[in-house]
């Protein structure tokens, strides 16, 4: 019972301090927003208005107030879910990245798909030949995964796959031919094309869908397969282990049936913040594969200086990130049962 | 375990008492130095990995300083009639769309990574230990203030975060280092403030606050100094990630200005004739890749050597 109580107060603990990063997140967008060299007064009336003009643009857009006071009006937008509106598309840029997140959510999706499934078997068979070939070959491919930049990555994969073996769709989500004759229910186009019953557009999501995930997913993979050698390695070390191989079971069975099954949470947690951690890539990807997803809406927005959708972006990552953190701590604590 | 440097803490030069014994301590202290250049060797020797990281580096810093002597041709002198020539004899790793030579500027681009690099290291360093170290050490609301800080800071993907601050500040290398270093010195702090916290309650630092030294002198003479190695084997290692980070801005537009050759912008520039011409792209990426992968073996290796504890 006192163990309920003080797990309750662990978790308020963590929700403030959850709560504490979110507002300072605000703090830290809003102050990024305000230091920008840009006048945003100046890019609405031009450089020949008089001062009139000036200050009463400045009024309407409430710059002209003390910052705690613009501050507290920002937290209130967003509050409503406003983030303000798009210079670049003239829409709210909720709608906008409401619009351009599911691809990205789909790319991401099968990416870490594709680095768990490599990941976790590479660095499991790492630490059953600790100190051997198999590892140092691990640790090789992990480190290389690690220092490559992801978006040259992807250039070469296009470039050997698509343009000189031509395995892979090229870039866009889906052949042209297909461009909006899928209607749209999910945004992710796997499903939506599925859901219409039309295979051929099916084949060409897949075929567009495979390179840039199986690159974003090599790259997680280089994460993945180390920390997944590191667990391994400490649950080798103890003495059940010792147990189970005296009792006589095959290497196979100890570290699949006893190891591997004591790594689970903690990998569980590891994949989740991998998972964040793929929006990195997916910036830069998506710039190379022309993907009309978040990262592209976020470069596009920010070469042309529109701190509105760029700031709406930050933010959103921002909380996905602590959101990520905060799930893969509640994972811990609900399927870990030394914490309870 | 913890390593020869860190378990003689009572001989630092600071110690007031000490001045007694000042050939002793110098005497033990070089035999640590001793001590730890010779373990240093010795692990190199048995790890091919850590040393070819170092030749690599070590190669950089040769070709950055050298760019005039090691490059075959002007990196900036354009020659309309040899456009986008293949590699051969002439241009060991071809030519660009203005007749540039691609390995030219391969080698001027080193400096501008060097550059990055050392800038950002150079202000992250410094940040982080100062407020790791302060955190740790004192404790109470600044442990709770400063940390939150580094929380928030954290809770962005580095790449993301810096992107914003360049938007912020517009384009451009000064602004690039600057974006970096933002993104860059929570990481630092956190390990300063982890090794402040092993070390406060040390008998030595009851010692020194006995004889009435300040926090600031206890901070800066006691506590940093033993912080540093662990701190310099993390900067090593988060050399490769603003190298990549880096040319990720670089690619994006957002870093050193054209005509300046910089890895990250060269791969932008060379996307448009990539099919055609590959080496545009192929090569400066395995510049970066190469020099990103040295730092992290020898980040890998240095930690290996300075804390035997992982």
């Amino acid at each position: 019972m006192s163990g309920l109580k003080k797990g309750a107060a662990a978790w308020r603990t963590r929700l403030l301090s959850t709560g504490a990063t979110l507002l300072g997140l605000l703090v830290l967008t809003f102050f990024i927003g305000r230091v920008m060299p840009i006048d945003p007064v100046l890019a609405i009336v031009g450089p020949d208005a008089d001062v009139s003009t000036y200050q009463q643009v400045q009024a309407q857009l409430g710059l002209d107030r003390p910052l705690l006071v613009q501050f507290g009006h920002y937290i209130g937008e967003l509050a409503q879910g406003n983030l303000g509106t798009s210079l670049l598309t003239g829409n709210a840029v909720s709608d906008d990245i409401a619009r351009v997140f599911p691809a990205t959510v789909e790319l991401a999706t099968l990416a870490i798909v594709v680095g768990t499934a490599l990941g976790v078997p590479l660095g499991v068979f790492a630490a059953s030949r600790r100190g051997r070939l198999g590892d140092h070959a691990v640790r090789v491919i992990s480190l290389a995964g690690h220092s490559t930049p992801v978006f040259w990555f992807a250039m070469m994969g296009l470039l050997v796959f698509y343009a000189w073996l031509g395995w892979a769709g090229g870039s866009g989500r889906i052949a042209l031919a297909f461009d909006g004759a899928i209607p749209r229910v999910t945004g992710l186009l796997l499903v939506d094309t599925l859901w219409s019953g039309n295979w051929d557009a099916f084949a060409s999501s897949v075929q567009h869908i495979v390179l840039p995930a199986c690159i974003l997913g090599l790259h997680s993979m280089a994460y993945i397969s180390r920390m997944t050698r590191s667990f391994m390695l400490a649950q080798l070390s103890q003495e059940y282990i010792l147990a189970a191989r005296v009792k006589g079971l095959s290497e196979a069975a100890v570290i699949w049936r006893h190891a591997f099954r004591n790594i689970l949470v903690q990998l569980l947690t590891i994949v989740a913040l991998a998972y964040g951690g793929l929006l990195e890539g997916a910036v830069l990807i998506e710039t190379v594969f022309a993907w009309p997803g978040f990262g592209q809406y976020l470069t596009n927005s920010l070469l042309l200086g529109d701190m509105n959708s760029v700031m709406g972006c930050v933010l959103l990552v921002g909380i996905i990130f602590v959101t990520l953190n905060l799930i893969s701590d509640a994972l811990y604590q609900v399927f870990d049962p030394r914490m309870h | 375990m913890l390593n020869t440097a860190m378990s003689q803490p009572p001989a630092a030069p600071a110690s007031p008492s000490a001045s007694a014994t000042s050939a002793a301590v110098a005497e033990s202290a070089a035999s640590a130095l001793r001590d730890s250049v010779r373990r240093a060797l010795h692990h190199l020797l048995r790890n091919p990995m850590t040393l070819a990281g170092l030749v690599v580096v070590v190669l950089l810093v040769t070709v950055a300083l050298c760019a005039p002597w090691v490059a075959t041709h002007d990196p900036l002198r354009q020659d309309l009639y040899a456009t986008l020539q293949a590699p051969g004899a002439a241009h060991w790793f071809g030519t660009d769309e203005y007749g540039r030579d691609t390995f030219s500027r391969l080698v001027y681009g080193a400096r501008t990574t060097l550059y990055i690099v050392a800038l950002v290291t150079v202000v992250v360093g410094p940040i982080g230990l100062a407020v790791g170290a302060a955190s740790g050490y004192f404790g109470g609301w600044i442990d709770t203030l400063f940390m939150r800080i580094t929380d928030i800071f954290i809770s962005f993907p580095s790449l993301v975060l810096a992107l914003a601050f360049v938007a912020a500040l517009g384009p451009g290398l000064e602004h690039a280092v600057i974006a970096i270093a933002l993104t860059a010195w929570p990481p630092i702090a956190r390990l300063a403030r982890a090794e402040t916290r092993s070390l406060r309650k040390a008998d030595f630092i009851a010692a020194v606050q006995l004889q009435g030294a300040s926090p600031l002198r206890i901070l800066v003479r006691h506590i940093a100094p033993l912080c540093l190695s662990s701190v310099l084997v993390r900067l090593t290692m988060n050399m490769a990630s603003i190298i990549l980070t880096a040319a990720g801005l670089g690619f994006l537009g957002l870093g050193s200005q054209p005509p300046s050759p910089e890895w990250g912008a060269m791969i932008s520039a060379g996307r448009r004739y990539m099919m055609e011409c590959w080496w545009l792209v192929a090569m400066p990426g395995a510049a970066i890749m190469l020099v990103s992968l040295a730092f992290n073996l020898l980040g890998d290796g240095l930690r290996d050597i300075f804390d035997p504890r992982s």
